[in-house]
């Protein structure tokens, strides 16, 4: 029904998407499973119309899509569930159900809405009240209102990003039930979902996504979860790692029974210098809050010893004068200035010593000269704005930047997100050479070939606590997504009524956060 | 906002020190004014008229550079119209107080001074931590204060006007009206201010705070910045400023109302946006606010000078110059 033909996306040089062919039928509930920045989102937003590929057709019905945008390819029955909700949060359900089609001539028809909407409501079994808040509602009711939202426009084609992520094992089984009825009807349905269990119940067909290629299709019952597992991050170490040779010194930093309310609990772990630490686990599993936590950006409890001795980090500035330094995911929001240059990105957080009471921008730009032979920064310009580098570039920047204040513990949160190869391969020679240095690096990536191309020992988040911990030999893929997966708890979780993946605080009696905590989730993992 | 403009810190080449040429803007609008004056009246060059200008631009300027400070940094305040009046009032009260005691004479002068000076600190202070602690929007807050301190000072004055003691106001008057080498002290004080001003926005960590706090308050935490403290000093900066305009203010009139330093807060907010410095914060320019001061002085000046139109037309024009930049900066930022 819906279809890609030979679908390429390049966002500047860098191509994404290496000739899709993907196909949803009607009746067919299609999966795409991928690891983060395997494709997915893009494919979802190709299919959507809210973005246009770079080369290659997207055919409704075997013609052209008639549409290039999101509000187009709805009008033509092709409907998108984001992640991110598209909710307007201080309109009623009712009046978010039916914004943009409002019923009635001049006057609103505001009866014959709300008793659509609660028709809508009451056929997806949810006790949701019309009139109620969207600000109001916990997320998985936002959930169920941008679902009941998508049945109003009779999609044909329905393409839902990660629905479950947010919803309880009671809901996911409403909704699975919903998509069920969608099918009998004949809608063509695309699901992601990082829950395999869910895949192999729902899933028609399926298609295996990684680095931006399709690298297996499978039909019902062809692949097991464990075969899915390895179709997703299957694949050799390439040698863009460098070699692990590094030698563990004496301990640098030990965390005691660290909190970082409302996400992480009790975390504990030990930093050796000269050793490359990773951190997995999905989006969401509190890596980041720990390690802002770590640094003094989180108000977080517990204990932290450097060398041995207790130190309280309030903030980044007490974090540096202990030697520890954080670099952030975040690059443009949080990591650099983007409109302004170079070097006042790069001496930003150690401007003091740059001279005082009066800055020497001589010293400035002899750092800013060093800071590109070092870390090989290509800009055009030296006074160019940062926004106008390449996020290779930005990247390696940020590094300097950091760097410059000399920290021994160096945190560095997806170190490659968004980078070509070769940059990639750059900054895993500088991350193994600080390590050689004796500085001790942690390293936090949803990448898997990453972490294990990288880590002398791997930390394994899950739920905001620590679900495992490998070292050596044990280090494998397949051990690594486990952990990460849950797949050998997933009873014990459903016991306790606990989703599965993605939102980790939703059990937890602080309801009013994991609605920031999956935002922000839904966020990074889009911004791949 | 160009990458020229910026690299006047980055490379210490001549070439590069000139501003680009969308900075010029401000620069050029000024000497076209200072043209049409000259050619509208032969007095508009007089070194009486200038001065006159002068003078009375370094009250609005000093608060505008201070200003400037707190816009750079993504804050704003709406309070210092208000601020200066309540100054003023507190000021000439105390000194009419201290008079029995101290007389009239260089110490009660100073006393009166570090009056001043401390109650816009104390202003400018309350103005931050209601801003950085109580994380209430700086535009909420300074609304609030600009009522407090009009509303303070006209029940100090008790509806009326505080008046300094005729002996006090005329030891106090060379302040305002004499000067060294023939210019006059606000024009020094002033220039000063301005010249201080620039280097600390350029040269200095405070200033370079400043605009990345502005140009993205999370990049500045994360880069270790004390992101509460330097917005906190830039409304206290602010206070003092308020406080040394309002000392060269006094000797003019020698007493404050209700009235006193109506609606300067816009006009040191219009100075600052003319001048090139980005209202959402992340770019300062000091000299750019000083030409601002100056061509909204002029404008006025050329108004009254001039027979073309009618003086009370002068806020319109001013309006339309506003507009005008703001304009010019976006089209800036987008190209």
């Amino acid at each position: 029904m819906l279809e890609l033909v030979d679908v390429r996306k390049s966002f500047g040089p860098i191509e994404i998407l290496h000739g899709i062919d993907f196909a949803l039928h009607a009746g067919e509930v299609h999966a795409l499973i991928g690891e983060n920045g395997a494709g997915k989102s893009t494919i979802m937003k190709i299919l959507g119309g809210f973005l246009a590929p770079t080369s290659g057709a997207v055919r409704l019905d075997g013609a052209p899509a008639p549409y290039t945008t999101g509000a187009q390819a709805e009008a033509a029955g092709v409907v998108v569930i984001h992640q991110e909700f598209n909710l307007a949060p201080d309109l009623t359900v009712t009046e978010n159900i039916w914004l943009g089609r409002e019923l009635g001539g001049l006057f609103l028809d505001h009866r014959a809405m709300r008793a659509g909407a609660q028709a809508l409501l009451d056929q997806l079994d949810s006790p949701i009240r019309p009139e109620a808040r969207i600000r109001d509602l916990p997320v998985s009711d936002r959930q169920m209102v941008e679902i009941a939202k998508a049945l109003s426009r009779n999609a044909r084609v329905l393409i839902m990003d990660e629905p479950s992520a947010v919803l309880t094992h009671r809901e996911v089984e409403v909704l699975f039930r919903q998509i069920e009825r969608l099918r009998a009807q004949g809608v063509a349905l695309l699901y992601t979902s990082h829950r395999l269990e869910e895949i192999t119940r729902l899933a028609d067909r399926l298609t295996v996504l990684r680095d931006g290629a399709v690298v297996r299709r499978a039909g019902r019952g062809e692949l097991t979860e464990d075969g899915m597992a390895t179709a997703m991050v299957g694949r050799d170490l390439q040698d863009i790692y460098p070699p692990k040779r590094h030698h563990a010194g004496s301990v640098a930093l030990e965390v005691r029974g660290f909190c970082v309310p409302p996400l992480v609990r009790d975390v504990s772990f030990t930093l050796r210098r000269g050793e490359v630490l990773g951190i997995s686990g999905l989006v969401g599993s509190g890596r980041t809050e720990l390690a802002e936590g770590l640094v003094g950006l989180r108000p977080a409890t517990g204990e932290i010893l450097r060398h041995g001795v207790p130190v309280v980090l309030g903030s980044v500035r007490e974090a540096a004068a202990h030697g520890m330094a954080y670099l952030t995911e975040d690059r443009k929001e949080h990591g650099l200035l983007l409109d302004k240059n170079l070097t006042e990105n790069l001496t930003l957080s150690t401007l003091a010593r740059f001279g005082s009471p009066f800055i020497k921008a001589a010293r400035e730009e002899e750092a800013l000269t060093k800071a590109i032979g070092d870390f090989d920064i290509r800009a055009p310009r030296r006074d160019m704005k940062v926004g106008n580098l390449s996020g290779g570039n930005q990247q390696k920047l940020l590094l300097a930047k950091t760097m410059l204040g000399d920290p021994e513990v160096v945190i560095i949160d997806e170190p490659t997100r968004g980078i070509d190869v070769g940059t990639k391969s750059q900054i895993y020679a500088f991350i193994d050479a600080l390590a050689a240095e004796g500085r001790s690096v942690v390293v936090i990536s949803s990448d898997m070939p990453e972490i294990l191309g990288l880590s002398d020992r791997v930390l394994v988040m899950r739920h905001g606590r620590l679900a495992g911990e490998l070292e050596g030999a044990r280090v494998t893929e397949t051990d690594v997504v486990r952990l990460v997966m849950g797949t050998q708890e997933t009873e014990t979780e459903t016991e306790t009524g606990t989703p599965a993946t993605g939102t980790p605080a939703t059990g937890t009696p602080a309801t009013g956060t994991p609605d920031t905590a999956a935002t922000r989730a839904s966020g990074s993992a889009s911004h791949v | 906002m160009s990458d020229l403009t910026r690299s006047d810190t980055t490379r210490p080449s001549l070439a590069a020190r000139l501003p680009g040429l969308s900075a010029l803007g401000p620069l050029l609008a000024l000497v076209l004014l200072v043209a049409l004056g000259a050619y509208l009246n032969d007095n508009f060059l007089s070194a009486g008229n200038v001065t006159n200008v002068l003078a009375r631009s370094a009250f609005i300027g000093m608060i505008a550079v201070g200003m400037t400070f707190v816009i750079t940094s993504g804050g704003l305040d709406l309070s210092v119209g208000s601020m200066a009046a309540f100054i003023a009032g507190v000021m000439i009260l105390a000194m009419n107080a201290l008079l029995p005691m101290m007389g009239v004479g260089l110490p009660l002068i100073l006393a009166g001074m570090a009056i001043a000076l401390g109650a816009g600190l104390l202003a400018g202070l309350g103005n931050g931590l209601l801003v950085t602690k109580a994380r209430i929007e700086p535009f909420i807050v300074t609304l609030g204060t600009m009522g407090i301190f009009r509303s303070l000072v006209t029940w100090l004055a008790d509806g009326g006007t505080i008046s300094l003691d005729f002996g006090v106001r005329q030891f106090y008057r060379p302040v305002y009206y004499s000067g060294l080498f023939g210019i006059a002290w606000p024009i020094i004080v002033f220039a000063i201010v301005a010249i201080a001003g620039q280097v600390v926005m350029r040269h200095t960590r405070f200033g370079r705070y400043c605009e990345a706090i502005g140009s993205n308050d999370k990049v500045a935490l994360y880069s270790a910045v004390n992101v509460e403290r330097i917005r906190l000093m830039t409304y206290v900066l602010l206070g003092l400023l308020v406080g040394l305009a309002t000392i060269m203010y006094v000797p003019r009139l020698g007493s404050a109302s209700g009235s006193t330093g109506m609606l300067w807060e816009l006009e040191a907010i219009a100075a600052v946006i003319i001048g090139g410095t980005a209202l959402k914060g992340g770019y300062g320019r000091v000299w750019g606010t000083v030409i601002g001061v100056l061509i909204l002085s002029l404008i006025d000046n050329i108004l009254i000078l001039a027979d073309l139109v009618s003086p009370y037309l002068n806020g319109t024009i001013q309006g339309v110059i506003i507009v005008l930049a703001v304009v010019l900066q976006r089209s800036k930022s987008s190209a």
